[in-house]
């Protein structure tokens, strides 16, 4: 149960908030819950019920594609982002590239230049939303639950509560995870996959979809790149046959090497929204 | 998992076009899942036990109808049975394979009862 204000069933639960917030915006599926006592009725009573009225039982055409819900919202919180010029961007990963530590590096050395706002998406804890704070950036927290990926209408939910100015990087962290993701349009710009060289240089070929809908592939942690077998042109290689379009950006968020191309990079994706 | 959130996006159009057709149940549907939707069709399985519960749908059947997927070459032109987007086009060896087929997310119909 959810201690806070004693809702029901918190791993089904999305929670939105900010550092430091008492209380918190819910995001309850209702019809998940099931507040239909009707139905519960209709289970204590007669099993063979739908077969008892073979008669009024109809079939109806749908044809309805599942994510449109998604993909509708997606194009919605797009339409938004362009009409307040917020280049949007979606920073995918496994757990452990070094989402986190590369938004703060940018935050640090960057929020004078620009206005940054972050959205951030774990699991559990507020502890990647306490350190974006620590950098004196505004955050919002989304925690899952059990849910492992991001999707448009926690990008909705989550940006109302933000208050997003005007020309504005929405830098969107999303949970640590190289396959769900890949699947849910949250309404960015564009989608940025983060990799580190402690990883194997064959994700791209081992988690295709992450590879083939994102837009550049940023190889963090060079500094330790002398100490593994990581070799940067093959995950190019591998990420290029998967995806003929992607760009790349080597760097080292802990140490500042190549930062200045992710900085460059950024700016392009101004004049672009 | 997202198997789970997909059943639910499931159960929610299926009560949608129930609720327009005035009907209270939905007693079958059939799906269409394409082999490279990124959904396994066992999780889904799974998924939607979970996600009918309390709900018009359940305790209604369900057809999962797995979509194969086939690719079509931009160099040849011929259209192939593939199991991956991303390998050669089988006839010219091309890559850059356009999926024609094979990454549907669909309710195709629902069986509801007045």
């Amino acid at each position: 149960m959810c201690d806070t204000c004693g809702c029901g069933q918190p791993e089904d639960e999305i929670i939105i908030r900010k550092p430091g917030e008492k209380g918190h915006v819910h995001m309850h599926d209702h019809d998940h819950h099931g507040h239909d006592h009707s139905h519960h009725h209709h289970e204590h009573g007669d099993h063979g019920h739908t077969h008892e009225h073979p008669h009024a039982a109809r079939e109806i055409v749908v044809g309805e594609n599942i994510m449109q819900k998604n993909d509708l919202l997606a194009e919605r919180n797009r339409g938004f982002f362009e009409a307040k010029n917020i280049v949007a961007l979606n920073l995918v990963s496994s757990p452990g590239s070094g989402k986190t530590t590369l938004l703060e590096k940018t935050l640090t050395d960057r929020k004078g230049s620009n206005p940054f706002v972050v959205i951030e998406g774990d699991q559990q804890t507020m502890n990647d939303a306490d350190r974006i704070n620590a950098t004196g950036i505004p955050v919002v927290q989304i925690n899952t639950g059990n849910g492992c990926h991001l999707d448009a209408a926690m990008i909705n939910r989550a940006v109302k509560q933000l208050e997003v100015p005007q020309g504005a990087f929405l830098m969107i962290e999303n949970v640590g995870n190289l396959v769900c993701p890949a699947l849910f349009d949250l309404g960015e710009q564009s989608r940025v996959v983060i990799i580190s060289v402690t990883e194997g240089d064959d994700k791209p070929v081992k988690y295709p979809t992450m590879f083939e809908t994102s837009d550049l592939c940023v190889i963090n942690k060079m500094d330790l790149l002398p100490y593994v077998d990581f070799e940067v042109e093959k995950l190019k290689e591998y990420a290029l046959t998967i995806n003929p379009d992607i760009t790349f950006i080597t760097l080292s968020a802990r140490t500042g090497e190549g930062m200045e191309a992710w900085y460059e990079w950024l700016e392009t994706k101004k004049n672009l929204s | 998992m997202h198997e789970l959130s997909i059943a639910m996006s499931i159960v929610e159009i299926a009560k949608d076009y129930a609720s327009r057709e005035g009907a209270v149940k939905v007693i079958g549907m059939e799906i269409e899942i394409g082999d490279l939707s990124g959904v396994v069709i066992e999780a889904l399985d799974f998924a939607l036990q979970e996600a009918v519960r309390d709900t018009c749908c359940e305790g209604a059947a369900w057809n999962i109808i797995p979509v194969h997927a086939v690719g079509r070459c931009p160099s040849c032109g011929k259209e192939n049975k593939v199991e991956s987007a991303f390998v050669p086009c089988p006839d010219c060896g091309a890559y850059g394979l356009q999926i024609i087929k094979g990454r549907e997310l669909k309710v195709k119909s629902l069986v509801i009862d007045d």
